[in-house]
């Protein structure tokens, strides 16, 4: 299918609560089947935008645009396109889980076996059809979290908005919802998801928008996003004996951009891995260093939101 | 037209759903309307009231003091018991007597002096306080200052009793025949009495006295196989017998209280209930089940219509059941308009809905609301006489009350239950109730924040 827009356009999206700017001039685009990630620490301004992109909220200005069409009331048909998936858990704990998504269904209007047949998806897609029956409070945190994620696809919408859908769940069931929200992926649906996650940012998105204080610090691919690094690569070398070790003169050597010591382990950023390895591990033997384990590894989003912000993603919570 | 039946069939299912709540709901209101109904009247109207606990101190001894107990302790209203002034002054203060009637020394012989005379001459009677008399006996009356009503009571069977006490002494008592000696020899000897008045109560005495000796010849009379008794034997009654008739929806149709204690009862926990929907909607407001509603396509009139529709039912479920267990264990009946009374209840029930609506509209904190909210209901209620009929406020506190939706449920629930009034009698209450629906509701949906608390 050609599509002549984006399925998503947010345009200088602008929204305050008094003195309080939560959003400011955030813009980006979503297209059929990317999975965005908007990704920023608590109170970056990330439920904020997906609330104004739900229709839960008015900006004071700038527009969002589902297909080229503004939600202009309540009632719009263009809400039908949108599935959200609350950060808090949207359910009735004391009915069943069949009861909450044949409640869901019907505030779109669906009715008879289409109900059924959304219903019984839905469950599967969410590995919950065998509890069905049960009440939402016999429920673990992750079967609502999954129950959560099922009552927004009900009504089969084309762009899904998952406002920190993994939030207080396990492991497992956090891989489970991965699993699901790759399926859907698959299946062609646009995807925007807000987390303070990067792993799950780096996990599942085609492209992050990382926000904060209500800004759009950055938005491009994870690759695009590491080329802003200083360094590419990171050389962790645990050292035998790191008290009074000094870093900063391995800076001289020409491939090594930063060097910093952290609880015994040797950080090292170079450009090139290839060349920039053998220069630091020769200039340890050299200056009588010795190491038991060497390891390197790319940096992360947590390394990208610390060169763009000054600041760490974690501490920002 | 999905969406509005799916929201109000949502709110009815977790209403049912909470069975506990639903028991206790039903459970609490009913067990205090039988406790109110039965205090107020029960289902005869005749229910056996409690007696005023009366304590008297006979300090005289005498035939009237004896006498004037003796009609004391006759009176269905009270129960009356001796005492000395000392227990009787602590039994008051306690509460644990209503009153404490103290009939001083010589109170009968200076009453019957103050009978004819007006005055007890000696003014030697003395109260329970110490205090001296003046020209009238004293009874001293010790009184709980928080049973007012009953003092009123008290007073009036005390004069009664007093005037028959004292008036068969003295037309047929020893006492009252030394008496009538006594006081006419003081007429005699009076200068500063008036000829005329003089002559007058020289003939009043004379003529008590020709009638007590007639009564003594009856009573010979009577020894020797005659009976009979004069109309003065028993002393000086009322002149008046009350017949009392409870004027209810017809001739032979007994009030039963438990018609209004049910509809008070009904009214207030039903409003509670309204309550709760508000600040649920007000807690939901903060909830992700917001946003899920306000995602989907729903104008703001079903997501607030639908919480009136279901609040409304949830109302009409609970007049039906309270309703219903009235009639078949207390026989409350609905003797007047049963079109009137489903139209009360039915205009009562969106007066609640609304009244929900407006309390989550206008609601900033769930605490703060709940506080507020629970005051303003509380009045309501009182004010509406769900509790106490409103005849038992001052005037100007009733003429208020007519500004108090409840009142007018109140007053459409008795009308078309045991008042057995009309249709038409139903009218005024069921257009005041849907006014105020109107303004509730105009306040609810002006006021009503639709943000969404990110």
């Amino acid at each position: 299918m050609i599509h002549s827009s984006a399925m998503l356009e947010v345009n200088g999206l602008t929204k305050s609560y008094g003195k309080l700017m939560a959003v400011s001039g955030v813009s980006f685009r979503a297209d059929y089947g990317e999975t965005i990630g908007l990704l920023g620490p608590n109170g970056a301004g990330k439920t904020t935008t997906v609330s104004i992109i739900a229709g839960l909220l008015s900006p004071d200005s700038g527009e969002v645009l589902i297909e080229g069409k503004q939600v202009k009331r309540d009632t719009d048909p263009v809400k039908l396109k949108i599935g959200l998936v609350p950060q808090d858990m949207a359910l009735y704990d004391q009915l069943t889980a069949r009861d909450n998504l044949t409640f869901f269904a019907a505030l779109y209007s669906l009715a008879g076996a289409t109900v059924k047949q959304a219903i019984g998806d839905a469950l599967t897609l969410v590995g919950l059809s065998d509890r069905a029956g049960d009440k939402v409070e016999t429920f673990s945190g992750g079967m609502k979290r999954r129950l959560n994620l099922a009552a927004a696809l009900l009504h089969d919408p084309q762009i899904l908005l998952l406002d920190e859908p993994t939030v207080g769940v396990d492991p497992q069931s956090r891989n489970a919802i991965f699993e699901n929200l790759e399926t859907l992926k698959k299946r062609g649906k646009t995807l925007i998801y807000t987390t303070h996650y990067m792993e799950e940012a780096e996990r599942l998105c085609d492209r992050i928008v990382i926000i904060d204080h209500g800004k759009l610090i950055a938005n491009d691919t994870l690759q695009g996003l590491h080329k802003l690094l200083p360094v590419t690569n990171v050389i962790a070398v645990e050292l035998d004996h790191a008290d009074g070790f000094k870093p900063e003169p391995m800076l001289a050597l020409p491939e090594v951009k930063s060097a910093e010591l952290d609880q015994g382990t040797l950080r090292v950023g170079v450009h090139d891995l290839s060349r920039g390895a053998p220069g630091v591990l020769r200039w340890l033997a050299e200056n009588g260093h010795s190491y038991h384990h060497v390891s390197s590894d790319q940096p992360n989003l947590e390394t990208v939101f610390l060169t763009l912000t000054g600041r760490s993603l974690r501490d920002s919570r | 037209m999905i969406p509005f039946l799916a929201l109000v069939l949502k709110d009815l299912k977790l209403f049912f759903n909470n069975r506990r709540a639903v028991i206790v709901g039903l459970l609490v209101p009913i067990v205090l309307a039988s406790f109110f109904g039965y205090l107020f009247g029960g289902q005869g109207g005749n229910a056996e009231t409690s007696k005023v606990p009366v304590l008297v101190i006979d300090q005289d001894g005498s035939d009237i003091s004896r006498g004037l107990i003796v009609q004391l302790s006759g009176d269905k209203n009270l129960d009356v018991k001796a005492s000395t002034l000392d227990a009787a002054r602590e039994a008051v203060r306690k509460g644990k007597a209503t009153a404490a009637i103290v009939i001083p020394k010589n109170f009968g012989r200076d009453a019957g002096r103050a009978l004819f005379t007006g005055s007890s001459e000696t003014g030697s009677s003395e109260t329970g306080s110490g205090e001296t008399g003046e020209k009238k006996p004293e009874l001293g009356v010790l009184y709980d200052p928080s049973h007012n009503m009953e003092l009123g009571m008290v007073k009036g069977l005390l004069s009664g009793a007093v005037m028959q006490s004292v008036s068969k002494e003295m037309f047929t008592g020893r006492s009252g025949r030394e008496m009538v000696d006594e006081s006419l020899a003081q007429v005699e000897n009076n200068p500063r009495l008036p000829a005329e008045d003089r002559k007058a109560l020289r003939d009043l005495l004379g003529g008590v006295k020709k009638f007590n000796e007639r009564q003594d010849e009856d009573q010979r009379r009577d020894r020797a196989g005659a009976s009979g008794q004069t109309q003065l034997s028993g002393g000086l009654t009322m002149p008046y017998q009350t017949r009392e008739e409870a004027i209810t929806s017809g001739h032979d149709v007994a009030y039963n209280g438990y018609a209004h204690s049910f509809g008070g009862m009904a009214i207030q926990f039903i409003l509670f209930m309204g309550l709760d929907a508000g600040i649920a909607l007000l807690m939901l407001r903060r909830s992700g089940l917001w946003q899920r509603l306000r995602a989907a396509p729903l104008s703001r009139s079903t997501l607030l219509g639908s919480r009136a529709v279901s609040a409304a039912l949830v109302s009409s479920f609970i007049l039906a059941v309270l309703f219903s267990f009235a009639r078949v264990v207390f026989g409350v009946r609905i003797l007047g308009s049963f079109a009137g009374f489903v139209g009360v209840c039915a205009a009562f029930s969106l007066m609640t809905a609304a009244f929900g609506l407006m309390v989550a509209a206008l609601g900033e904190t769930v605490e703060a609301t709940r506080g507020y909210s629970i005051m303003a209901t509380l009045i309501m209620v009182m004010l509406g006489g769900a509790w106490v009929p409103t005849f038992v406020f001052p005037k100007w506190l009733r003429t208020l009350t007519v500004v108090v939706p409840t009142r007018w449920a109140m007053d459409g629930l008795d009308g078309m239950t045991w008042r057995g009034l009309g249709f038409s009698s139903a009218l005024a209450p069921i257009a005041v109730l849907l006014l105020f629906t109107l303004l509730f509701g105009v306040v609810a949906v002006t006021r009503f924040r639709w943000r969404t608390e990110a």
